[in-house]
């Protein structure tokens, strides 16, 4: 269903805004990913990075503003479960699905959704958790593994779908520091691979090291979007200087 | 005949009599609790599922209406049934419906009287059971592309309904218990047949006595059945680990028709 013909920016977001009755998270958000970017989006808690993403995928519904997405309109032209399958999501409670199994967790979407057979999910879930090394555990239940275990099959479950884009909500936050590396390593080598992906993140050093921009954000507004190296080295905005100064600090 | 002097003699003289009326009335009122249960639950399910339906910016106002409607006459389905007895209810629909001329068969008006009367509080139960499956869930679901329907379906009511096993288990005891109010239509469940036996020979603490024991049976039994149940929901608590665990890349055979299937 996608066009791979098309050249445009992948994804784009005009004059986004959301509010939570009177409390304005979002105020006139613009700004477009191209294929084959990794953005990452940074800055304090409560400044909206969550909540453009869940906006970006409809899991909260925008209050004005459009997406489009490969240059049709994703509210109105895009069929819902088309949408989602291409542009998939990592949350940061992982989010698996207890019912099922590992397997089961990356095989269902693809059955249901993309209407593949049992045989081809399961081929293309295995593929995916070899990826991020979690093949031995197929058959357990997601309540029996750990934090980066968990956060690593729901990156197999997202990428079994094939997705175009794959935005994640601060994949690492719920993480013990020692799994915050091995969930990072996987996201280092999809992004290497090509993938387009949107991550809202407090890991600094991702976001220097690993995105091809930087998008930050302060109380509702994208106050700079620039390649890592110029928001790192010589941030325009005072507020993205006190932030990166008070993060970077430890 | 000589009759007997004792508690105990009236109770063997009872059984002896009337032992096959009593089975009889037991099958009867496991029927009914049962198919009532079962029938009450795929309501429940249903006015959950239908309750929940999201409504976006983009439906039409055909939909949006629709479903407004639709919520009104289920709340007043739940509320009417919630609020007003059952024995009530049974005289109500059984010589409501005679009277317009329907004469339904006493097993069958017996088992729609439960179901509705039962999917009426399983409604409820089972959103308490949505409420408590985490929310994540659902978004999860909804993020790799799947309806309202699918997600609920496949994901939130399995969760959901392993939760409330407890309540529903409760909700089945009752009706073995509250089928008895359906002998004011002369249903042959138990009850009724205590009260026939009891009948013939004045002897209403001993016939009363047998029936309280079988009750006592079937709700024992059942709620040891129904924990068997949710301990083979609850699955395994192990799982296999395939390849090894120091080598991720150990390989793995893949499934092919004919194996032995994964789950």
């Amino acid at each position: 269903m996608t066009d791979n013909r098309f050249t445009g920016p992948i994804l784009q977001v005009e004059h986004l805004k959301k509010s939570f009755g009177a409390h304005e998270v979002l105020k006139d958000i613009s700004f477009s990913v191209e294929k084959g970017d990794v953005v990452s989006i940074i800055g304090s808690s409560g400044s909206g990075k969550s909540t453009l993403l869940r906006c970006i995928n409809f899991l909260e519904q925008p209050t004005d503003g459009q997406i489009f997405f490969q240059g049709k309109n994703a509210e109105h032209d895009w069929p819902r479960g088309q949408y989602h399958a291409n542009v998939g999501m990592v949350f940061q409670s992982f989010n698996l699905f207890n019912n099922m199994t590992v397997l089961q967790n990356c095989t269902e979407g693809q059955i249901r959704v993309l209407k593949r057979s049992k045989k081809e999910a399961e081929e293309k879930a295995l593929m995916y958790l070899e990826k991020v090394g979690m093949t031995p555990y197929i058959k357990a239940r997601p309540a029996q593994l750990s934090g980066g275990q968990k956060q690593r099959v729901a990156i197999a479950r997202a990428l079994a779908m094939d997705p175009e884009v794959l935005l994640f909500d601060e994949p690492t936050s719920a993480l013990d520091p020692e799994m915050v590396g091995e969930v990072l390593g996987v996201m280092r080598d999809l992004a290497d691979s090509g993938l387009t992906m949107l991550v809202v993140t407090h890991e600094m050093a991702f976001a220097r090291d690993v995105s091809s921009r930087v998008i930050f954000m302060d109380a509702g507004v994208i106050t700079e979007d620039a390649p890592p190296a110029e928001i790192f080295t010589n941030p325009k905005h005072p507020r993205t200087r006190e932030f990166l100064s008070r993060v970077l600090e430890k | 005949m000589n009759l007997p002097k004792t508690f105990f003699g009236w109770v063997g003289l009872l059984i002896e009599q009337y032992g096959t009326m009593f089975l009889r009335g037991t099958g009867y009122t496991l029927i009914i609790a049962l198919s009532g249960t079962v029938i009450g639950f795929v309501i429940g399910l249903l006015v959950a599922i239908l309750k929940t339906i999201p409504v976006v910016p983009k439906d039409g106002w055909l939909k949006k209406i629709g479903l407004k409607v639709l919520n009104v006459i289920l709340n007043v389905y739940v509320e009417v049934f919630r609020g007003t007895p059952m024995i009530v209810q049974s005289m109500v629909i059984y010589y409501g419906s005679m009277s317009m001329g329907i004469r339904m068969p006493v097993l069958f008006a017996a088992i729609l009287i439960v179901s509705i009367n039962t999917g009426a509080y399983m409604a409820e139960i089972i959103r308490g059971g949505i409420i408590s499956v985490d929310k994540g869930q659902k978004e999860a679901a909804t993020a790799i592309g799947m309806t309202h329907w699918q997600s609920m379906v496949r994901v939130v009511l399995p969760q959901a309904v392993r939760n409330i096993m407890p309540s529903i288990g409760n909700e089945f005891v009752v009706n073995i218990k509250d089928s008895s109010v359906l002998n004011v239509i002369s249903v042959n469940e138990l009850y009724f047949t205590g009260k026939s036996a009891a009948g013939t020979y004045y002897r209403y603490f001993e016939a009363f006595f047998i029936i309280a024991c079988i009750y006592l049976v079937l709700t024992f039994t059942i709620t040891r059945l129904l924990r068997l149940l949710e301990k083979k929901m609850d699955g395994s608590a192990n799982y296999t680990i395939y390849g090894s665990q120091s080598d991720s890349k150990a390989s793995i055979k893949l499934p092919r028709e004919g194996d032995v299937p994964l789950d």
